[in-house]
């Protein structure tokens, strides 16, 4: 019970991490797959974030006291948050290059389930060797 | 949804703030949670928005479509050029320290704000072009009407 | 006055790709991409004298020291990696010219040539750069710009787009993969820097036994499996080599593998060091015992062998060097997991051979598509009367893929050969051998349809290639050839490359030199 509850983020990180890969392998749609790819992504930032905590940590600005003096209590790393940001613009970039390839697939094949689209494959491979 | 009254007024009310919001959290970015990437897509958000409202052929009035692929390169050249003006100063790469050769920890704000407005003005407009280029309609789609929304 | 050229390989494709954007037409982007890889040929062959001379070259971006900041390391495995890329990456743009004109539309030269720049500066960051995380990033820069470069070739087949978003969505999960490797390291080390990782990581009391070391790697060690295409999960490599236009399967078959192959490199031999991967990490369940070499070598031997049947039953040429790639790529893998100066020797010095001799083929494989606008096994009978000179390339290449003698193919199987026997591995060299025999098959099978068959009587009336074709795809062919006969250079800087490699985390803890490594100034070169 306590490994649970001291490591709840990192179970809640594996838990969403998993139904992403299972939305990429299991479901036939390729808009739900790069959906789940999105998920999958996601679950790497909370995982990154929530290893940045630290016991008694506050936001890593500075404070002014009373006297107008700047200080700085122990503050949460911000070195996962930074890596995090590049990694959602990458995340983004992903789906937006998966949806474009996804509308040409559209265009070329009329369809965007991943059986129909093996099935008009394989119709036209055997139709160029008969 | 340009006929719905309430949509029409509360984006009226809200673009400018948004717009301004998107340029606040660029700014900031070196000093508080902020930065490029946040600030570009609330701008995005912005456009965006004006063109659910009022029809995505107001995206083209304004700004043609050329127009924000420039501003997209424009962007990416701010960020590599302020790092290649340190190079051509005799520093390292995205050193700022030799933006301003007198007092050299007076150009670390000067570099940040410049990379945060370069990124920033980036993914604003290649959002846009996302958004604009994805919401395009089929040639043969008989149920929408482009210049309406 | 500080010597930029480590980061201006990475900055000069960079400013280059994002100002091709500008570029209309046909012909100014093709020579605005051209000058940029002559230049960045130019830094790299620069930078090549500078690390023979002077050791490792370290740079750090923007004036940061190494723990706070990020740094680019150029060391013995690194150079040889950039100058593949650099070479590989100046010869296809020169054959890129007349390729992509026939393939993609004309108002889309612009876009493609600055993606196919910023893939450049993503295949020479990585191979770098000493940061983990830059090492992440420029693999997704690398990467996006490859699935586009991919599906660019949809005007010419259909299949490209589908190829390419297979490609997406393994490569991402794989490329995840290594970013949730890279957070586990994170965690444990405090450090993004590779040199710091590997002295923390030296430093934990027993690491093997350490939960978080060992799910890194494991983490790390199944994303980059995909990124190299190693045997299971390499399915995204055949359609997307297959689909895609020309000029871009020779440079991603020549480099983008290579530089997956590299990041193996560094991350199993610098990070983690030789001790803790292939020492101290194998569980035992059983009888069986399970170590990092032995899942490396199964997964290589049986990529051989399977990949093999599988080329020796595919109708279009592209698709039989694809899966060929994949069996070769089976053979650096081989190298690397054997350990021992001949077999690393061997399988960097493949990196080399195997892009010159693919990257030749692939563009060989262009010129056909380029002539005949099909690359279907039947359509290219008697291609030995029909376009003679393109064809005895095909058979030059097929011959450095079996390994014939002569062939910088033969180079790299002697010496993997020989890193078998001296691990006392000879199901391996067993396989290293059928791998040749398979090769040997499915060349014969294209070899004989282009020599010994007729060509029928309604064939298309071709010519030969254009000059610049047929020049860029003989300079990688013959280049092999070449390297065949006088491999003493390269052999030489590929066995700096191992020395570096098995040696090179000793040095970073500070340790004194393993006595066990044969030096490559004393060893005797092993060439017929």
């Amino acid at each position: 019970m306590s490994l649970f509850a001291t490591h709840a983020n990192y179970w809640f990180a594996i838990l969403i991490m998993m139904i992403g890969l299972y939305g990429i392998i299991a479901k036939r749609n390729l808009i739900k797959q790069a959906i789940a790819l999105g998920i999958f992504q996601t679950g790497i930032f909370l995982f990154y974030v929530s290893m940045a905590v630290i016991n008694g940590g506050t936001v890593p600005v500075w404070f002014l006291d009373e006297a107008g003096k700047k200080y700085a209590g122990p503050y949460d790393n911000p070195l996962p948050h930074c890596l995090m940001l590049t990694a959602i613009v990458v995340s983004v970039s992903v789906f937006a290059v998966a949806i474009a390839i996804i509308v040409n697939i559209k265009h070329a094949y009329g369809t965007i389930e991943e059986d129909e689209i093996l099935n008009l494959e394989a119709e036209a491979a055997a139709g160029s060797e008969a | 949804m340009k006929e719905q009254l309430v949509l029409r007024v509360v984006a009226k009310c809200l673009i400018p703030p948004i717009l301004i919001f998107g340029c606040y959290i660029i700014t900031h970015g070196e000093l508080s949670p902020g930065g490029g990437f946040q600030g570009g897509i609330v701008l995005a958000s912005a456009f965006i928005l004006h063109a659910l409202i009022h029809g995505r052929a107001t995206l083209h009035q304004a700004f043609p479509r050329n127009l924000w692929a420039t501003i997209a390169t424009i962007g990416a050249l701010i960020f590599a050029g302020v790092g290649t003006y340190s190079l051509l100063r005799g520093g390292q790469f995205l050193d700022y320290g030799w933006i301003v050769p007198s007092h050299p920890a007076k150009g670390e704000p000067w570099g940040m704000t410049l990379v945060e407005y370069g990124v920033g003005l980036t993914v604003c407009s290649v959002m846009v072009l996302i958004y604009d280029m994805i919401s395009e309609p089929a040639e043969d789609d008989p149920t929408v009407d482009e210049d309406s929304a | 006055m500080i010597d930029q050229a480590p980061v201006l390989l990475v900055v000069v494709p960079l400013l280059a790709g994002i100002c091709c954007l500008f570029l209309r037409g046909q012909l100014l982007p093709w020579i605005w991409a051209q000058i940029t890889t002559l230049a960045v040929l130019g830094i790299a062959i620069h930078l090549l004298f500078r690390v023979l001379n002077e050791g490792a070259v370290t740079y750090a971006m923007g004036n940061w020291p190494q723990e706070w900041g990020i740094s680019y390391k150029i060391d013995a495995i690194n150079i040889f990696v950039v100058l593949i890329v650099a070479f590989i990456g100046c010869v296809t743009t020169c054959y890129a010219r007349q390729s992509i004109a026939s393939e993609i539309p004309r108002d889309r030269h612009h876009q493609f040539y600055s993606m196919w720049l910023l893939a450049l500066v993503g295949l020479l960051g990585i191979t770098v750069t000493n940061d983990v995380f830059n090492i992440y990033v420029l693999l997704e820069v690398s990467s996006l710009t490859i699935y586009t470069l991919v599906a660019m070739g949809k005007t010419r087949d259909k299949r490209a787009l589908t190829a390419a978003i297979r490609y997406v969505i393994i490569g991402s999960v794989g490329a995840s993969f290594i970013l949730v490797g890279i957070g586990y390291l994170l965690m444990v080390t405090g450090t993004l820097n590779l040199e710091d990782m590997a002295r923390a990581i030296a430093a934990l009391p027993e690491p093997e036994r350490n939960r978080t070391v060992v799910v890194a790697f494991a983490f790390l060690f199944v994303g980059l499996s995909v990124k190299m295409a190693l045997w299971p999960v390499h399915m995204w490599l055949p359609n997307a080599y297959g689909a895609a236009p020309s000029a871009v399967s020779a440079l991603i078959a020549a480099t983008a593998t290579k530089v997956g192959i590299y990041m193996a490199v560094r991350f199993l031999f610098t990070v983690f060091g030789p001790d803790f991967t292939f020492l101290s990490l194998s569980t035992t369940v059983g009888q069986f015992t399970f170590s990092c070499s032995g899942i490396l070598l199964t997964c290589a031997c049986l990529g051989v062998l399977v990949t093999g049947i599988q080329a020796m039953q595919q109708r279009e040429l592209k698709w039989i060097l694809a899966y060929s790639s994949v069996g070769q790529i089976g053979y650096m893998v081989i190298g690397l997991a054997l350990v021992n100066h001949a077999g690393l020797t061997g399988g960097i010095v493949h990196l080399l051979n195997h892009a010159l001799i693919k990257g030749g083929l692939f563009m060989a494989a262009g010129c056909v598509v380029f002539r005949l606008g099909s690359q279907r096994l039947e359509d290219l009978a008697g291609l030995s009367k029909r376009m003679p000179i393109t064809a005895a390339a095909i058979l030059v290449g097929g011959l450095g893929l079996i390994g014939f003698p002569l062939t910088a193919g033969f180079i790299s199987k002697w010496y993997l050969v020989s890193g078998a026997f001296e691990a006392g591995l000879w199901p391996v060299a067993a396989v290293l051998l059928t791998g040749s025999l398979f090769a040997l098959i499915y060349v014969w099978r294209v070899v004989e349809v282009m020599y010994f068959t007729a060509p029928p009587e309604n064939a298309v009336k071709v010519r030969e290639a254009p000059l610049s074709m047929l020049i860029c795809t003989w300079i990688l062919v013959g280049g092999s050839v070449v390297l065949g006969i006088f491999a003493q250079p390269t052999v030489a800087l590929a066995g700096h490359a191992a020395k570096q490699a098995l040696t090179g985390h000793a040095q970073i803890l500070g340790l004194p030199p393993v006595t066990t490594v044969p030096d490559p100034a004393v060893q005797e070169e092993v060439v017929p």
